[in-house]
């Protein structure tokens, strides 16, 4: 039984990942047709995971309605939410728009979620700036270096800023092209070997935490 | 009501709610906050449905007869003995795949696109060549492609790697290099700051144009009234909550 629990998993991970690591050194139209396929497979498992996190939000809710807990009411204003945009959807076949006009399933995207979506991204900007204001303080030289880059992109990134400080939008090109390019890189390189080294792990069985804990 | 205009009501009277957190955390905001999460939750399951259910696993079933899509679906459904504790074991036949499908297409393509491309595009030729024997050294900072910020970029690339690596003491000249890589970090902290302020005032300009058209007559000017509505309710629920004190405990 410890085969088909602990061990035969170890083994699918080992069989997968060495084949389709070997995939991308076979250029053979077998192999793209292998990819492909893959692809939509992944795609195809993955929606299923879904149901795992929605179940999990339902669960959350439909404990905090019966408690009775703090908010539970809005609990409600989720469920009313999700099932109001479920039917929305299934009855325009997901779809947006048909011929030019919009849908129920359209209508709620336009009309409700652009807007909480919009509006609950934009409020951050207000709390940028005032957590900004609080803890930008230039009490060490990286600190100003950071404060610096932080302003001159902030106003060559607008007509204003271009106006203020001419050289600003020249300065802000080259800070983001070059330098912060410059760093993505590396970070890149270095998250990049980590993966790789990660990758080696689950596939060769050293990472298994993947797999759960659990009963053997 | 016409559509668009029942639509411009909801639409402002929502932006109207997630803005009223400004003032502060009330319940009006916690209404339109689990209200996103779950026309967001539903919208990604009719997403997910339309895509993954309907077009790419009943259609091509159905039209085409590709019945090797149901061993996905299979391993899709050993996730769900999630729920069964006693047959709970089988969904690791799902992770395994998932997981060693990934990592084993993640080694190649991280190696080829993130490590050896970058390396490339960061190690590149001091002087350009000018003519048939001529080398020049370009030293525009606008032109990302000039020789001045290819040396400049090395210097960070390196600085910055060196930085994160801990093997070896930072002491004498390898402090230095650290030192510099910290410079560089921090410019590109700031840049990433400065950038992401910007996107959030784009969005933030965005809602408040879609609120001063949606106070227009054609739609019953919403905006006006329902701002007047919502002040009302947060002076109403500020009187109460002074009179009855939420009980903190």
């Amino acid at each position: 039984m410890i085969f088909l629990r602990r061990q035969l998993p170890l083994l699918i991970t080992l069989i997968t990942g060495l084949l389709f690591a070997g995939q991308y050194y076979v250029p053979h139209p077998a192999s793209e047709q292998m990819l492909t396929s893959a692809t939509k497979w992944l795609q195809i498992i993955g929606g299923f995971a879904l149901i795992l996190g929605v179940t999990s939000l339902f669960h959350q809710h439909a404990v905090k309605i019966k408690r009775q807990e703090a908010g539970w009411g809005y609990s409600f204003v989720l469920y009313a939410g999700m099932l109001g945009t479920i039917a929305a959807g299934l009855w325009a076949d997901g779809k947006e728009s048909v011929d030019g006009a919009m849908t129920a399933f359209g209508w709620v995207y336009n009309f409700m979620m652009v807007p909480l979506q919009g509006t609950m991204f934009a409020i951050l900007a207000f709390f940028i700036a005032s957590a900004a204001y609080r803890s930008f303080r230039a009490r060490s030289r990286e600190a100003a270096v950071l404060l610096v880059a932080a302003v001159i992109v902030m106003m060559g990134r607008v007509p204003l800023g271009e106006y203020l400080i001419p050289l600003s939008g020249d300065v802000s090109s080259w800070i983001l092209n070059v330098l912060n390019s410059s760093v993505r890189r590396a970070i890149l390189i270095g998250v990049s070997l980590g993966a790789i080294a990660l990758s080696f792990k689950i596939i060769f069985g050293v990472e298994r935490s993947y797999l759960g804990g659990g009963k053997e | 009501m016409d559509a668009t205009v029942l639509g411009a009501w909801v639409a402002t009277g929502l932006t109207l709610l997630i803005f009223s957190f400004l003032y502060k955390d009330n319940p009006l905001f916690k209404l339109a906050e689990h209200l996103y999460v779950g026309v967001s939750v539903g919208y990604i399951i009719v997403k997910t449905y339309d895509t993954v259910i309907v077009h790419l696993v009943v259609k091509p079933i159905v039209e085409n007869g590709e019945i090797a899509l149901l061993i996905p679906v299979a391993i899709g459904m050993l996730m769900l003995t999630r729920y069964v504790p006693k047959a709970a074991w089988l969904s690791r036949y799902a992770f395994a795949f998932i997981v060693g499908m990934g990592a084993g297409l993640a080694i190649p393509r991280t190696i080829s696109s993130f490590i050896l491309k970058q390396i490339e595009d960061t190690v590149r030729p001091l002087m350009s060549m000018t003519g048939p024997d001529g080398l020049a050294f370009s030293m525009n900072l606008l032109n990302p492609g000039s020789n001045l910020n290819a040396l400049i970029i090395l210097l960070g690339v390196s600085s910055v790697l060196f930085y994160f690596f801990f093997s070896i003491e930072h002491s004498g000249a390898g402090r230095a290099v650290a030192r510099t890589g910290v410079i560089f970090l921090m410019v590109s902290f700031g840049a990433g700051f400065g950038y992401t302020v910007m996107a959030r005032m784009s969005l933030l300009i965005g809602r408040l144009t879609d609120l001063i058209e949606f106070s227009d007559a054609s739609y019953g000017r919403p905006t006006i009234w329902l701002l007047i509505l919502m002040i009302a309710v947060l002076f109403f629920l500020s009187r109460r909550d002074q009179e009855h004190p939420p009980d903190t405990h």
